[in-house]
């Protein structure tokens, strides 16, 4: 069973809400909705299930209702219809007291400009959520502590967020939202506000975090690059409505439309694609002008940029094998040509 | 049905209107002897009819006597308590020789501000000099800092937890918002003159006038206050399973603390003018000097006491900006400054 479970959830902001929800069933784009009846459509019969476990990016514009999605997971925002369900339990049926206890245990959110408390110094910061347990001071400071050298901010324990730098500043909230031991990382726009350097840096450690740690982390980015490089699953949100779910991969070489493919145009595929996607199988790969003296061994998860010198380097053919050593494919120049073209959606069954 | 209500409402409004006008019609002694009259001489068009008065001031008057006569008890009771614990307040300082009192604001503001010196050296300055312009001056300054005291501690019991109902439900608001705007633009005599009926002369309606005159400010500023917290704070705190009282106590009053300040210096600002308009309907004090002034034609004794006035306002102003600066320090440190 999935970890979390979105289903058929809509959200209409403004006066009458119900009353304008068989519009948006019927189809009605958002525009329409918005000149017929001045209610604007947030979210749009959207179904997501997360894993145990992965990493799920939700990818959108600005608008296009991604920081709605991830509020309805811990109903900060309640849904117009539809359900969400969180490790078996449904979200929408909890009373006041049980979402209050929901909230303490299941998930904790990362906010896009932080969202620190800036009269609580780090450390307090940090407690916060074991505060709300009811947790001791004493168990509480020892377990801020380690958080905070967890995300390497010892020696400002007492400082007061204003006093540190945005990407200091962001590694408190990930601290505080880690102290409480959640299954569920809610992250909105969680390194929007960092400049680039700091926030590859941020994308780093959370890979780092997340391969000790195993958390459901829900993502949410308006940078491509950004998702590609952490998501396991990726969601692409437009006016409202999911239009692509699928892994980095998926995304890259077969986007569902023009809005998924204008987001993809631009991609560095050689950081995204993996050598198994691009490879042709044994059976289909015509060897006879292939030395396979020259070639060279890679893993079948390595991304191209990795082989990608070496191949135009001394024109070999690569051999990717999996990680007992057995052939699974191979590629020469011909299936990176064919890989690194920009595809669009509709000749993309062509080319794969 | 609600949204039956609601739909109708304006048209509910204007029956309710019509009505007044048939009820202030039918009560008016100057009415045409017949309706009829009305439609063949237009006469009344000319100038506002006498027939069209809404007999407001009938109604106010006979509710009030009514009023006065039922809950003057609990009048009683409330100015009982008020002037207790203003006579007890104001004889204590009184009683206490004066150089223990300069020394007492000197102290509190040396705490207040965060041991800013200069500012506490000033506001020692200026206390001393209320007595010092003349002497009779002290005794008159403790009376109407006792009034102003008790009257903002009132509006303190009273406005702030108003100011937090009011930034966490807008129905609250939008029924108060009217009421806040009347207390601030009805003329104070209107109210005054009431009061004292109520609690008689003296101090008690002083204080009462304090409350409806200055308590607005800082409502206002305590619901500011607490809605201008930053959103995305609230939300931080709410995703961490913080119940309302957590998200009060722990986030919003404490990051409101600046702007409630803010209200709690205006509010006294306010109540230090009351209490001279206050004199008017013979509440010691200040005030009462600078009225002797005007009433000899002394402009010299009337500027003096005014100048006492100007001097405690300062007094006043500096301590609690000072206290509400050393907040906003602690609240929202400065940033550090980085080294070049």
């Amino acid at each position: 069973m999935a970890k979390i479970e979105v289903k058929n959830v809509y959200k209409i902001f403004g006066t009458d809400p119900i009353d304008v929800l068989p519009q948006v069933k019927e189809g009605a784009t958002k525009e329409k909705v918005l000149e017929d009846t001045g209610h604007t459509v947030g979210l749009d019969n959207v179904s997501i299930s997360v894993e145990e476990g992965e990493t799920f990016v939700c990818m959108g514009l600005s608008g296009s209702g991604k920081s709605t999605l991830i509020r309805h997971l811990n109903r900060l925002i309640d849904p117009t219809a539809g359900e969400v369900i969180v490790n078996g339990t449904n979200v929408m049926q909890l009373k006041e007291k049980e979402l209050i206890e929901f909230r303490k245990h299941e998930m904790s959110m990362v906010f896009q400009r932080f969202g620190l408390f800036p009269h609580k110094t780090v450390i307090q910061n940090v407690a916060y959520g074991l505060e709300i347990q009811g947790k001791e001071i004493e168990e509480r400071n020892k377990i801020a502590m380690s958080q905070i050298e967890a995300v390497g901010l010892q020696g400002f324990e007492y400082q007061y967020p204003s006093q540190l730098s945005g990407g200091m500043q962001q590694r408190v909230g990930l601290a505080r939202a880690l102290a409480t031991n959640p299954g569920i990382l809610l992250m909105d726009e969680a390194f929007s506000a960092l400049d680039p350097l700091i926030r590859s840096d941020m994308q780093k450690q959370l890979l780092e975090l997340q391969s000790e740690l195993k958390k459901t982390i829900f993502f949410i980015t308006h940078d491509l690059d950004e998702s590609l490089k952490l998501g396991d699953h990726i969601g692409i949100l437009n006016h409202g409505r999911l239009v692509q779910v699928g892994t980095p991969e998926d995304i890259i070489m077969k986007p569902a439309d023009d809005y998924v493919e204008a987001f993809v145009k631009d991609v560095n595929r050689a950081k995204v694609l993996r050598a198994r996607t691009v490879m042709v199988k044994p059976d289909k790969f015509n060897g006879k002008d292939v030395k396979l003296s020259e070639s060279y061994k890679v893993d079948g998860d390595a991304f191209i940029e990795e082989f990608l010198p070496k191949v135009l380097q001394d024109r070999s053919t690569i051999v990717v094998v999996d990680n007992k050593g057995d052939t699974m494919g191979y590629i020469t120049e011909k299936e990176l040509a064919i890989s690194l073209t920009k595809t669009s959606h509709n000749e993309s069954a062509k080319t794969f | 049905m609600i949204k039956i209500i609601k739909k109708y409402i304006n048209y509910i409004y204007l029956i309710l209107f019509a009505g007044l006008i048939v009820i202030s019609y039918l009560s008016s002694k100057r009415k045409p002897d017949s309706v009829t009259e009305l439609f063949t001489d237009f006469g009344w068009l000319n100038n506002f009819p006498k027939w069209l008065d809404a007999p407001f001031m009938v109604w106010i008057n006979d509710w009030w006597r009514a009023f006065s006569a039922k809950y003057g008890l609990i009048f009683d009771a409330i100015g009982y308590v008020l002037l207790r614990a203003y006579s007890i307040t104001k004889n204590f300082l009184i009683d206490v020789p004066w150089p223990i009192v300069v020394l007492g604001v000197v102290l509190l503001t040396f705490y207040a501000s965060g041991k800013k010196i200069g500012t506490t050296i000033f506001v020692g300055f200026c206390t001393f000099s209320i007595g010092f312009l003349n002497p009779r001056f002290w005794d008159k300054a403790i009376e109407t800092t006792t009034i102003v005291f008790i009257g903002i501690l009132l509006c303190l019991i009273v406005g702030l937890p108003v100011g937090i109902a009011m930034a966490r439900n807008p129905r609250v608001r939008n029924a108060i918002l009217p009421v806040l705007d009347l207390m601030q633009v009805i003329p104070s005599f209107c109210y005054l003159i009431p009061g004292i009926i109520l609690f008689g002369l003296g101090a008690i309606p002083a204080i009462i006038g304090i409350f409806i005159y200055a308590c607005p400010p800082l409502i206002r500023l305590t619901d500011l206050g607490i809605r201008l917290v930053d959103k995305e704070v609230i939300e931080a705190a709410e995703s961490f399973g913080a119940n309302k009282k957590q998200k009060l106590w722990g986030v919003q009053l404490p990051l409101a603390l600046p702007n409630i300040m803010q209200g709690i210096n205006q509010c006294t600002m306010m109540a230090l003018a009351m209490v001279v308009i206050a004199s008017m309907i013979g509440t010691r004090g200040l005030g009462d000097e600078v009225l002797l002034g005007l009433q000899q034609l002394n402009v010299g004794s009337s500027l003096e006491a005014g100048l006492a006035i100007v001097l405690l306002a300062i007094v006043f102003d500096r301590i609690t900006q000072a206290y509400g600066e050393k907040i906003q320090e602690r609240t929202q440190p400065a940033k550090k400054k980085k080294a070049i």
